[in-house]
């Protein structure tokens, strides 16, 4: 991978509003053929860098490249990448084929090989025989598929793709998430997805970049952001986890061993934290690394146990979690899993609890 | 009971308009209709006959003043659609905030002023004596004073000035409510400026083109102040002549006949135009 020249290349790339930065410089690597994903809350500034991509904003300094081809100063229409919009701006005026065929008929393609090929795009989206119908006969999954086929019909380089899932109700968003990704590897065309929505990242991406604040925190695989967080707001923002605050007393290599605002202690492995003794501490806790073991299990032996007591069941079928009230009053949540004997887990419930050292990550307090 | 009730509601808010439709269109007009079909035959003496009607094609005079009219409006309307497109566009789409009230207000001011007081306005600026000819001859570009005024393009400015906001406000609105990501999905797709104005602004401003235009032209057609005084004596427009055979000749079979040819010359016009631009009426006034 590392040999061919990447599809779409950022170094350094800033821009600034007349009162706030909201891209600030950003470099990143996008190899050829790949599903990256750029992850931020809402006003990160992932909108203004996928524009400025797409070239609807000019960066005010830094480099973008497309196959190796500078991109600054070149106008959007003549750019070699397709956007689809979050509204997906199909146009209401035209058919289906129409829209398809927009991008061709731009570049002034024949009728007939437009046809050929408005077909050949729309069958390829899983659509066939849709084009004589208007934009508002279609149901919203397959609007989608429509404007997908208007940009992979031109055979853009990079495909962008600015949050498209965000106006479909659950149920579809789930299912769509699969059909992009089945779509991504079936045309092999670099696919740039901005989304708020970690599980639509997750599922997708190739690689996503997490970014706060104009910035990337992080860029890595699904996996890596998921379990190997680099910094406490990826570690906050991608999946769910419990977040207590700290202080160091005791340091023995890579484990420390801290005292939590509530008063419980606790061992976490953190190699690269970098804390000494008295400092405070952020420590992040997935609810699925956390063990529940009935009361006195010889398991619960190991580190970090304790015993609690159930506050509230959070029913939600797999996702199912619960609350739990530890013995010095801090509160934490916990996956539940909806086998054995745990399932008829109720509210007052008393339990052991125990997470391995290292489960936890933990970040010197003031970084978020 | 309740049903009753809301029913006579019903009645109470139609009435108004059905008393406005019945009294002064419906029975204005089965009226006229019978007097443009009497020929008078001798003092008060009338009987039923299409004699009005042939007078109007016998006399070229007056069929060709009725061509006249209706061309020159439709060369107003497509002033105005051609003057008004760009200012709607530019208000609609590349303005924000307070400039866009702003600027819309500022077309709006000039009609809270009468027709009439605007239209001397324009006969200022216009005549001999006027603005425009005096500063010609200040400047040395004419030895004489120079008269703008009783000539078609002064009957054509004046229409198009009388008649541009009802073009304005029903483009601004439909324009208004184009999406900005469909430009930039046609710029993203490779269209330029052209392809787009041609292929997505246009026809969806459409039924906002058609409405105004419609109304326009309804306007110039029956406009009778503006082709008078700016056109004078020779303005030749058909209301005029309407109102010659009702209030000065007296010949109110013959003016009732003019009237209702004008009447379904405007319908033509308008049912043409719709076909030419394959809107239908109830989407084009719905809409805006």
């Amino acid at each position: 991978m590392s040999n061919s020249t990447p599809d779409l290349s950022c170094s350094n790339l800033v821009k600034d509003f007349t009162d706030f930065r909201a891209v600030d410089g950003i470099s990143f690597d996008v190899p050829k053929g790949s599903f990256f994903s750029i992850l931020g809350p809402s006003g990160c500034g992932k909108t203004t860098l996928l524009r400025m991509i797409a070239g609807f904003q000019s960066p005010t300094s830094g480099d973008l490249r497309i196959k190796d081809t500078s991109m600054i100063g070149v106008p959007p229409n003549k750019r070699p990448v397709s956007m689809v919009f979050q509204h997906l701006a199909l146009f209401p005026t035209m058919n289906i084929g129409d829209n398809v065929g927009f991008g061709l008929r731009q570049r002034g393609v024949g009728k007939k090989e437009i046809g050929k090929r408005v077909d050949e795009a729309l069958e390829r989206v899983g659509l066939p025989g849709v084009s004589k119908r208007r934009v508002d006969q279609l149901s919203g999954g397959q609007k989608q598929r429509v404007a997908i086929a208007r940009c992979m019909v031109l055979e853009p380089d990079v495909l962008l793709l600015d949050e498209p899932l965000g106006a479909l109700d659950l149920k579809l968003r789930e299912h769509m998430k699969v059909e992009l990704k089945a779509l991504q590897a079936a045309f092999d065309t670099t696919f740039v997805y901005i989304t708020h929505d970690q599980s639509e990242a997750l599922v997708m991406s190739d690689n996503i970049a997490v970014m706060n604040h104009g910035r990337f925190e992080q860029i890595g695989t699904p996996h890596e952001v998921y379990h190997a967080p680099q910094t406490a707001f990826v570690a906050g923002f991608v999946g769910e986890a419990n977040k207590l605050t700290a202080k160091v007393t005791a340091t023995n290599g890579a484990m420390l061993s801290l005292v939590t605002e509530a008063g419980s202690e606790v061992q976490v492995s953190a190699l690269s934290a970098g804390l000494a003794v008295g400092e405070k501490a952020q420590i992040f806790l997935r609810p699925e690394a956390i063990d529940l073991l009935p009361l006195g299990s010889e398991q619960a032996a190991g580190s970090n146990a304790t015993e609690a007591v159930v506050e509230t069941v959070l029913f939600n079928g797999a996702n199912s979690t619960v609350s739990l009230r530890d013995t010095a009053g801090g509160v934490i949540s916990a996956a539940l899993p909806q086998t054995g004997a745990l399932a008829n887990l109720k509210k007052g419930d008393r339990l052991m609890t125990s997470w391995s050292a290292e489960q936890a990550r933990c970040y010197a307090a003031g970084e978020v | 009971m309740s049903s009753d009730a809301s029913r006579l509601g019903f009645y109470l808010l139609l009435a108004p308009i059905m008393l406005w439709l019945v009294l002064l269109i419906i029975l204005p007009h089965v009226g006229l209709f019978i007097v443009s079909i009497s020929e008078k035959v001798g003092p008060r003496e009338y009987e039923y006959g299409l004699g009005n009607y042939a007078a109007f094609f016998g006399e070229p005079l007056y069929w060709r003043t009725f061509a006249r009219t209706a061309i020159m409006s439709i060369l107003a309307t497509a002033l105005t659609l051609i003057l008004g497109f760009p200012i709607a566009y530019y208000i609609a789409k590349l303005t924000k905030g307070r400039t866009k009230t702003t600027l819309f207000l500022m077309c709006m001011i000039p009609f809270w002023v009468s027709e009439l007081v605007r239209t001397f306005g324009w006969m200022i600026l216009l005549r001999e004596t006027g603005v425009f000819s005096n500063l010609l001859q200040s400047l040395g570009l004419a030895s004489g004073g120079v008269e703008m005024l009783y000539n078609d393009a002064a009957i054509m400015v004046g229409l198009v000035y009388t008649s541009i906001l009802f073009m304005v406000v029903p483009l601004v609105t439909t324009l208004d409510s184009l999406d900005d990501s469909l430009i930039e999905a046609g710029y993203d797709l490779g269209a330029n400026s052209s392809a787009i104005m041609r292929e997505i602004v246009i026809p969806h401003a459409m039924p906002g083109i058609v409405s105004g235009c419609i109304v326009v032209f309804m306007l110039s057609l029956g406009n009778y102040l503006t082709p008078i005084l700016l056109g004078g004596k020779d303005s030749l427009w058909f209301t005029g002549m309407i109102y010659t055979q009702f209030i000065t000749r007296f010949n109110w079979e013959l003016g009732a006949a003019f009237g209702f040819l004008l009447l379904g010359l405007s319908s033509l016009v308008v049912f043409v135009g719709l076909k030419l631009s394959g809107q239908s009426l109830s989407e084009t006034m719905g809409r805006s």
